[in-house]
């Protein structure tokens, strides 16, 4: 067991963990955070992705200990009360989910991209998402909404 | 940063989804998120073997091991008085003798029959624990020979999996009359012929299997949280499989559910045994799948080797048509596959034609693979398939386009009794097909070919003409075909003093956006926002009865909450009556508002319910307070969506690889009660499509049947980069057999569109068939062949 210190949503927490132990466990079962989803075993589903340092990570790809002095960002630390973030905004506009399993990883992943691309197109956005899979939607409305969530996010507020 | 705005409902219109808001912002509950007071996990040990004699286990070591609570083998199960898992259908084989049903253990107990079989479970304090004790129990297995191939196990030399079923054939059924098909051929001066593979899938949900059980000793009941489909229906198989005293000894609540598409719908060894578990140990017990699990143990889907002939007329009318379908059960047969192989599947071969004479003989197979059931269509896909390939074949042979074909033989007088048990209740065919190909340009096709050409690109098109069998389900019907009926939907309505409402429904939603659907109509009804309509599914404690999603019936839930509403509405006119001193014969009701023409009087809705339970302005000796309504709705037949889609795709010869440039659908689902949800539903079924007929394919290896696609590294599932946009068109003819007219939407896009791309790849390439899914492998070889035979 290791103590580890990391800061999740903007509050620092201090966890005792086992060394193998990964990070969206450590979210998940110690935090309680369960935002972020467990969809596979061989980090190919992005259900898990969650931001470390400002940057979409799959959680399930790092060790909870790997995490020790990051800054994470999750799922539940975008919206403030009733107030969504422009991303959530957009893929509830564009009906970009159905049963909402990959939804949060989804999210996380699309922040990354309208970061890294501020007015990606569809297709950009499309081969950006090919680490995230969903089975509901045909991708179809998820590249809507995230093709309009990083245009919303663009513009002043 | 914005809120979700509350608007009124109206049926038809795009209201964006109410239940977004906690699944968007990481709030929703999904089984694996519950942890519960003294919570123990589980693990399972599972068979590496496809066939095997299960020898001496010993759990020895296992036992030792940090935080480990209790060992359960298979004959602890059976010692404790826990029933086999039961095939939920009743099928007669030809000769009158019924399906000879293989005894599934929860956990194996002498034999197991598929890679990845459970045979003991590990309840240990965490899942690490149970992880480490589960890989050190100690199975000895004596291998016997496996067999995958359905030919093969129903030949001399197979394996016999189960030992009382010879051959390895569960049953031999037939549909419709093989006289008068025999007759048919006879006439025929044209004919076409098709041998083909519906290749197996694994459905994958995102959201894996998982259950988390509590046993109450102290009054024998239990509540188990489960990921499914139909909660009400598990309630009663659980209690009768565990043997517990009776219905309100068991609670099942399925909360949020991740994607089903049929494989959250039957009932699962797994689950039977955690439920047996958490009574062992008396402390809650949860196990969630891991992926690799849900690839062995999730049931499949499909998997057909099927032999058809169509029989035709010089001008391409079809005559007749001969099917023979060995269908691959898997090393038992799961809940509901006995009637997804034959009354969802042979029913529906005619298609949208109109063909006098069918017979279809379907062979149900044991085989040391995973057990098959129903998946996103059940059945229809694979009918659609046979006929849909048929049909491209029969334009070849007559030398006529695709389109053409299927006009010629299209139903064109409803309703249609088929010669297959089934009567299509209404629709359109030809005017779909016309917005279909409107849609999709088909007459600019040749020129786009013509220029993918240019680019060294081979372009084919493909149509596909699907009809399917919906809003199950006609409970007599359905009866008389071997089910036991109770295939009608529930809805209560409760309206609370302050004038907000409580929806419960029997209806399961796991993505299909019903508590948006149910909110639009009931406000529509009611004149009421839609945030004041809540609506509650998934808890047996909660709703009275229902049979959960599947098949294409939110239709059946949404009439029966139709009907309430009807009552909740008329039982206003008599308060009104009262509260206005006049006959409520003579009260409208219209936009939320009671209004009296005589009078000129209104009364809002919300002062109708204060009224209702304030009680003080009707004779309660007359008229009771409150205001709730229930109803049960039994549809009178199915409905019958159908649809036409129109495939193109772009073959590079160097490399195989196939792309769906242009995808467009035209479909008549009936009346649509939100455009945005149903086209969302087209959506993800025409990726599920797509993606059988490209890239999905669950292998197993011939000789040892160890499952060779057992992870997304392995299998190919659809990626946001693999898919094209699509074009969507709605032809609604509105069924009459429900309220709302609604026909039901989630299934079609699997169903209408593997024809469609394989048909396109046959076009591109000039060739009858290629098997799906159309690897780039299988791909790049035929157009080797085709570069030779230039």
């Amino acid at each position: 067991m290791t103590d580890i210190t990391l800061t999740v949503n903007g509050r620092e927490h201090v966890v005792k963990t086992e060394d193998r132990t990964l990070l969206v466990h450590l979210l998940r079962d110690e935090l309680r955070l369960t935002g972020a989803h467990v969809g596979c075993d061989t980090s190919q589903c992005g259900a898990c992705t969650v931001h470390v340092d400002g940057k979409a990570v799959k959680s399930c790809t790092m060790l909870a200990v790997q995490a020790d002095g990051s800054e994470i960002l999750t799922i539940e630390g975008l919206a403030n009360g009733r107030e969504l973030h422009p991303m959530q905004a957009a893929f509830h506009e564009h009906h970009g989910l159905q049963c909402g399993f990959c939804t949060p990883g989804m999210i996380m992943m699309a922040l990354d991209i309208a970061r890294r691309h501020p007015s990606p197109d569809a297709a950009t956005v499309r081969a950006e998402l090919e680490g995230n899979l969903c089975r509901c939607t045909g991708y179809h409305n998820i590249v809507k909404a995230v093709v309009a969530g990083a245009q919303r996010m663009g513009e002043p507020a | 940063m914005t809120a979700i705005p509350a608007p009124m409902g109206k049926f038809g219109q795009s209201v964006k989804r109410v239940e977004d808001s906690r699944l968007i912002t990481g709030n929703g509950r999904y089984v694996d998120d519950l942890v519960l007071p003294g919570q123990t996990h589980a693990a399972f040990v599972r068979s590496a073997y496809a066939h095997a004699r299960i020898g001496a286990i010993d759990v020895s070591a296992a036992a030792a091991m940090p935080g480990v609570v209790k060992i359960l083998t298979g004959q602890d199960l059976v010692d404790g008085g826990l029933f086999a898992l039961p095939s939920g259908w009743g099928l007669t084989s030809i000769d009158g003798t019924p399906a000879r049903v293989g005894v599934h253990h929860a956990l194996a107990v002498d034999t197991v029959r598929f890679v990845g079989e459970p045979v003991a479970l590990v309840i240990a304090e965490t899942r690490g624990q149970a992880r480490d004790a589960a890989d050190s129990v100690f199975v000895e297995y004596e291998e016997l020979l496996a067999v995958v191939d359905m030919v093969a196990a129903l030949g001399p030399d197979a394996p016999q999996l189960h030992p009382d079923i010879p051959s390895n054939r569960a049953f031999t059924w037939d549909i419709g009359n093989a006289e008068e098909a025999d007759a048919a051929f006879a006439r025929a001066t044209r004919r076409v012929s098709i041998e083909l593979r519906n290749n197996r899938l694994v459905p994958n949900a995102m959201e894996p299997r998982a259950i988390n059980a509590e046993w109450r000793a102290y009054d024998g009941s239990m509540t188990i949280h489960l990921t499914h489909q139909n909660p009400i229906g598990m309630r009663v198989l659980f209690m009768m499989l565990l043997g517990l005293e009776s219905e309100n000894h068991l609670r099942v609540v399925s909360p949020d559910v991740g994607g089903g598409f049929g494989s959250k719908a039957p009932a699962y060894a797994e689950e039977l045994a955690v439920a047996f578990a958490a009574r062992a140990v008396g402390r809650p017990v949860k196990w969630t799948a891991e992926r690799t699990e849900s690839f062995l143990t999730d049931a499949h889907g499909r998997d057909h080797g099927t032999r058809a002939e169509l029989a035709m007329d010089d001008e391409g009318r079809f005559l007749g048509l001969k099917v023979h379908t060995l269908a691959n059960l898997g090393g038992y047969i799961s809940t509901s596959n006995a009637l997804v192989v034959s009354y969802m599947y042979a029913t529906m071969l005619c298609g949208q034609y109109a063909i006098p004479a069918v017979h279809a003989v379907v062979e149900g197979v044991y085989t040391n693979t995973c057990p098959v059931d129903a998946y996103r269509g059940a059945g229809r896909p694979e009918a659609a398939y046979v006929i849909e390939r048929l049909a491209h074949l029969a334009a070849r042979e007559i030398g006529v386009d695709q389109a053409e074909i299927r006009r010629r033989n299209f139903v064109r007088a409803f309703p249609h009794q088929t010669p297959l048990v089934y009567c299509y209740d209404s629709g359109d065919y030809e005017g779909c097909l016309d917005a279909a190909l409107r849609l999709a340009d088909y007459a600019g096709f040749e020129q786009r070919r013509a220029e993918a050409r240019a680019r060294g690109k081979l372009r084919g098109t493909g149509l596909s003409a699907y009809v399917e069998a919906c809003g199950i389900g006609p409970s007599k019907l359905l009866a008389s075909l071997g089910g036991g009926g109770n295939m009608w939907e529930s809805c209560e309505i409760r309206v609370q003093p302050a004038g907000s409402v409580e929806v419960l429904t029997g209806a399961h939603n796991h993505g299909q956006g019903h508590q948006t659907v149910y909110a639009q109509i009931i406000s529509e009804r009611f004149g009421i926002p839609m945030d004041r309509i809540t609506v509650v599914q998934g808890d047996t404690d909660r709703i009275q009865a229902g049979t959960g999603t599947y098949g294409s019936r939110a239709s059946v839930g949404l009439s029966a909450a139709v009907r309430s509403c009807d009552k909740i509405i008329e039982k206003g006119r008599q308060i009104v009556g009262y509260m206005l001193g006049i006959d409520p014969g003579a009260v409208d009701f219209a936009d939320g508002i009671y209004t009296s023409a005589a009078t000129n009087q209104t009364v809002a809705f919300t002062e109708m319910v204060h009224a209702a339970h304030a009680a003080t302005q009707f004779p309660t000796d007359q008229l009771e307070p409150g205001l709730v309504a229930t109803s049960f709705f039994d549809p009178p037949n199915f409905t019958y969506p159908a649809g036409v889609h129109v495939c193109e795709v772009e073959i590079d010869p160097e490399t195989g690889v196939t792309e769906v440039v242009a995808f467009n659908a035209a479909d008549d689902f009936g009346n649509v009660a939100n455009p945005l949800i149903v086209e969302g539903q087209v959506h993800g079924g025409l990726t599920q499509g797509i993606a059988q007929a490209l890239w999905e394919n669950a292998v197993y290896d011939p000789d040892t049947a160890q499952l060779m696609t057992a992870s997304y590294m392995d299998y190919g599932m659809p990626r946001a980069d693999s898919l094209p946009e699509f074009g969507l068109a709605f032809w609604p003819s509105p069924t009459p057999v429900n309220p709302l007219g609604m026909k039901g939407c989630g299934e079609a896009g699997a169903i209408g569109s593997p024809p469609a791309v394989i048909n396109a790849v046959c076009d591109a390439l000039g060739i009858a068939h290629v098997d799906m899914p159309a690897s780039p492998e299988k791909i790049w070889r035929l157009c080797q062949e085709r570069q030779e035979a230039l």
